[in-house]
């Protein structure tokens, strides 16, 4: 890490850790091989069609343990710890091994800036790979009966495009909460920056654990795992589970980390209902993440034992109960879909005043909306088993908290609408995502009660009608508030401008794809398309709906193509852009573009309030007299900061 | 850990810091073992419970608790600066921690009548045991990491957070078996 002179493949951390990933596998599935052996068990049969892939099943769990762990050793993320376990001192902020260049991001940083984009890029990635999935399996769908795929063949595809897409939402959560939440609150990193290295790179063996389910016989439980089938899929099985394993402990740490920087960080001033209110939701976000994520953990270590060790707990015939699995999972998973939106609903609301030149309507019931909706969150998960054999009386409280969801969500759209009411709206690419999201998380909320009442859900239940509802609330509250993110900060992060017109056509492609795609498939469900299946019948008379939505997947992956090329193309070629394109108040814009490595060079106080748009008076305050001392000092680094008064009122 | 060149100020500004990170950390981890707690009693109920040795349950449990008292004891003596002390204590704490470890790995799953793999019930008492286990495994390794570290006179009584949060921990995992105890050896009768 410290050696910057090095050169050559191995100075990068991923390849290091990939490479190192690779021995660690290596040695634990030969540890377990070696142990089967004195035991007397067999070692090695091959036989993919008969789900034999060479080591024993109880090897391959181990040997992608080890490797996660030495993958976490060869990236270097852990050395620091290493040392002061050794009693050995380390530098609180050490410097990077390249300080710049896109070899950076390849390697271990502890800057959070770094770090965040580094979840933005991998997130993206992750979510093409996903697209990619769902393209597949789409075009199966495009006409009844197979063509392409096999039944399994689509099955896993089908489960991986679940998976995978959450994976790389929690990885976009992460980017946003990773970049913003410092920033916002005037802190030069998070509060514990080693921790935030190891939350994102453990998500990298999380991923490649995760994909190699794909050639270990896949597995055909989508991505909910319900036990008993996954207690008897392939070994596939065992890699989703430790994949989601591993991305869930990053998600657990990236919390922990929000959450303690949320508290202890933030600058003078800047009591809790003076914070930005991105951090809001990013702290509601932390708190369901920090708690709720160890059960999906849990449940699904439960069910690997019961593959490994033969245990019983979801058995019947060993007295266990599947119910229970599904109440360990859904506990963590309801709560996670509000981890996928809360932060994008905080952008939402955090850009809406920007463009409308508007103060944020409601901004203290806005901030509590969100932990509204987070602890309404934890009572709410039975509503997905209205169907599974529990007992019918939880069903009427569960119908009445999740219910209740809709009104601290009603607020946020109360609030949302007052404040672009009467306002001067301008209508650059981000707040086109953001009214985007806005029309499509309205379709998605409203397509949720029908599923939250017992009558109407125990015929909606595993329909396409849930896969639409479902897909209209990821794209309304994480992928265009997601989008809106990434045009919105694009020039912060890297001092350039994005291209505005590729930028439009980006989002006049996806909304139309969206709507077409996601009203599609809740026809579709209306009509009797069951979710999960590979094949239907053409005389359910959907034929025309399930090409439509392919023909929207098309488009909608399209459009996303577009944004990476303008984006990676804008990153290095488009034009230089002003420190604050936006006339935003909000704190990060008086750095310079792209933020210097340890923010603000001069600690700020919160003055006034964040979204005071139109009206006279700073949010925040460099003090003067320490400002022009350290500008005599440093004319360079002084000169760039501009002036809060003059840029940050309207 | 790697503070030992901040001023007394910056210090103790970063164990708050520190103390919040380790108490979420807490909060965290007791998840697991309340859906534990939760599955148990999901599946069976307070009438049943596994068929273990009262005796062994007996001999671990108090040996954990008195453990918790000497790792009292340790953090307590090295924020009085008595370092002779913190290390008495914590070498008494680390060797009850291993007596736990051999009396629940090394006796009570070797004398259970039945494997993990014969019903959900030996499957809650392995893993709830096994996870429980595997706390006070890394509890000790962490003792002994702090307490290596405090030979090498790294930790003052000003400056000790690592001798806290190890003893916090120890204490977190104690708490955990007084509520898994009653759970697997008190409360219910074994099946007929």
């Amino acid at each position: 890490m410290k050696d910057t002179q090095k050169a050559g493949v191995f100075s990068i951390g991923l390849v290091r850790g990939l490479i190192a990933m690779l021995i660690g596998f290596l040695t634990g599935a030969a540890f377990v091989s070696l142990i089967r052996l004195i035991l007397g068990l067999s070692v090695w049969t091959w036989n993919p069609s008969g789900n034999q892939f060479g080591f024993a099943e109880s090897a391959w769990v181990v040997g992608a343990i080890f490797g996660a762990i030495a993958f976490m050793l060869g990236v270097g993320v852990l050395s620091d710890w290493l040392k002061w376990m050794n009693g050995q001192q380390t530098a609180e902020h050490p410097a990077d091994a390249f300080a710049s260049g896109w070899k950076r991001y390849l390697s271990v940083s502890f800057d959070h800036k770094a770090i965040g984009v580094q979840y933005g890029v991998t997130s993206i990635v992750v979510i093409g790979l996903a697209g990619i999935f769902a393209l597949i399996f789409r075009t199966e769908l495009a006409q009844p009966g197979m063509q392409l795929l096999t039944l399994e063949r689509y099955n896993t595809i089908m489960s991986l495009h679940g998976i995978v897409m959450i994976v790389g939402i929690l990885l976009g959560v992460g980017a946003m909460s990773n970049y913003l939440v410092p920033l916002m609150i005037g802190a030069n990193d998070m509060a514990f920056p080693r921790l935030n290295a190891f939350a994102y790179w453990i998500n990298v063996p999380a991923a490649v654990i995760l994909l190699s389910s794909y050639f270990l016989g896949g597995f055909d439980t989508g991505w909910t795992g319900y036990p008993p089938l996954s207690a008897k899929a392939p070994l596939g099985m065992d890699m989703f589970f430790l994949g989601v394993y591993f991305a869930g402990l990053s998600s657990i740490l990236g919390s922990l980390n929000v959450i303690a920087t949320t508290i202890r960080l933030r600058a003078k001033g800047m009591h809790y209902f003076r914070m930005p209110i991105f951090v809001w939701t990013a702290l509601a976000t932390a708190v369901i993440g920090l708690t709720a994520t160890q059960l999906i953990g849990l449940s699904f270590q439960m069910v690997l034992f019961e593959r490994v060790f033969g245990m019983g707990f979801f058995a019947p015939d060993k007295g266990g109960n599947p119910i229970l699995f599904q109440h360990l999972f859904w506990f963590y998973s309801h709560p996670a879909v509000y981890v996928f939106v809360l932060t994008g609903l905080g952008v939402i609301s955090e850009l809406l005043p920007v463009f409308a030149r508007k103060p944020l309507f409601g901004y203290r019931w806005v901030a509590l909306s969100s932990f509204g909706i987070a602890l309404v969150g934890f009572l709410v998960w039975a509503h997905h088993m209205f169907t599974s054999g529990m007992s019918p009386y939880l069903r009427i409280p569960f119908m009445y908290s999740t219910l209740l969801v809709a009104v601290p969500t009603g607020v946020k759209f109360f609030s949302w609408v007052a404040t672009i009411w009467e306002g001067k709206l301008s209508f650059e690419t981000p707040m086109l995502f953001v009214l985007g999201a806005i029309s499509i998380f309205l379709l998605g909320g409203l397509s949720g009660p029908p599923n939250a009442t017992v009558a109407t859900d125990l015929h909606l239940q595993d329909t396409y009608w849930i896969v639409g509802h479902f897909h209209a609330t990821m794209f309304g509250g994480f992928v265009f508030p997601f989008f809106a993110a990434i045009y919105y900060w694009f020039p912060k992060i890297t001092g350039r401008m994005y291209n505005e017109k590729l930028g439009k056509l980006h989002f006049f492609l996806m909304l139309p794809g969206f709507y077409i795609q996601s009203l599609s498939q809740m026809q579709a469900g209306l009509l009797g398309m069951r979710r999960r299946i590979g094949d239907y019948d053409p005389a359910l008379g959907i034929n025309l709906q399930q090409l439509l939505i392919t023909i929207a997947a098309f488009v909608i992956f399209f459009s996303v193509v577009i944004a990476v090329v303008n984006l990676i193309y804008s990153a290095r070629r488009g034009p230089i852009a002003a420190s604050n394109p936006w006339r935003s108040r909000s704190p990060e814009f008086m750095l310079p573009s792209p933020i210097p490595q340890h923010n603000y060079e001069h600690a700020f106080e919160v003055v006034g309030e964040p979204y005071d748009y139109g009206i006279a008076g700073a949010y925040v305050s460099i003090d003067p007299d320490r400002y022009i001392a350290k500008e005599e000092e440093q004319p360079a680094a002084g000169g760039a900061v501009t002036s809060p008064t003059g840029a940050t009122t309207d | 850990m790697s503070t030992g060149t901040l001023s007394i100020a910056d210090y103790h500004k970063k164990t708050v810091t520190n103390r919040l990170g380790l108490w979420l950390f807490i909060v965290s981890d007791a998840f697991v073992f309340a859906g534990l707690f939760i599955a148990r009693f999901y599946l069976y109920g307070a009438g049943v419970r596994p068929e273990l040795s009262q005796i062994v349950g007996l001999i671990v449990t108090s040996i954990l608790v008195l453990s918790s008292f000497f790792a009292n004891r340790g953090e307590v003596s090295m924020a009085y600066g008595d370092t002779k002390g913190y290390f008495r204590n914590t070498l008494i704490t680390i060797i009850l921690g291993i007596a736990f470890l051999i009396g629940v790995v090394g006796v009570e799953w070797q004398i259970a009548p039945y494997g993990p793999d014969h019903d959900a019930l030996w499957s809650l008492f392995y893993t709830m045991t096994g996870f429980h286990a595997f706390h006070v495994l890394t509890g000790v390794i962490f003792l002994v990491i702090v307490y290596r570290n405090a030979r090498k006179g790294l930790y003052t009584a000003e400056r000790h957070f690592p001798v806290e949060a190890a003893a916090v921990y120890w204490h977190f995992v104690d708490v955990v078996w007084v509520f898994f105890y009653p759970a697997l050896y008190l409360i219910g009768l074994p099946p007929i």
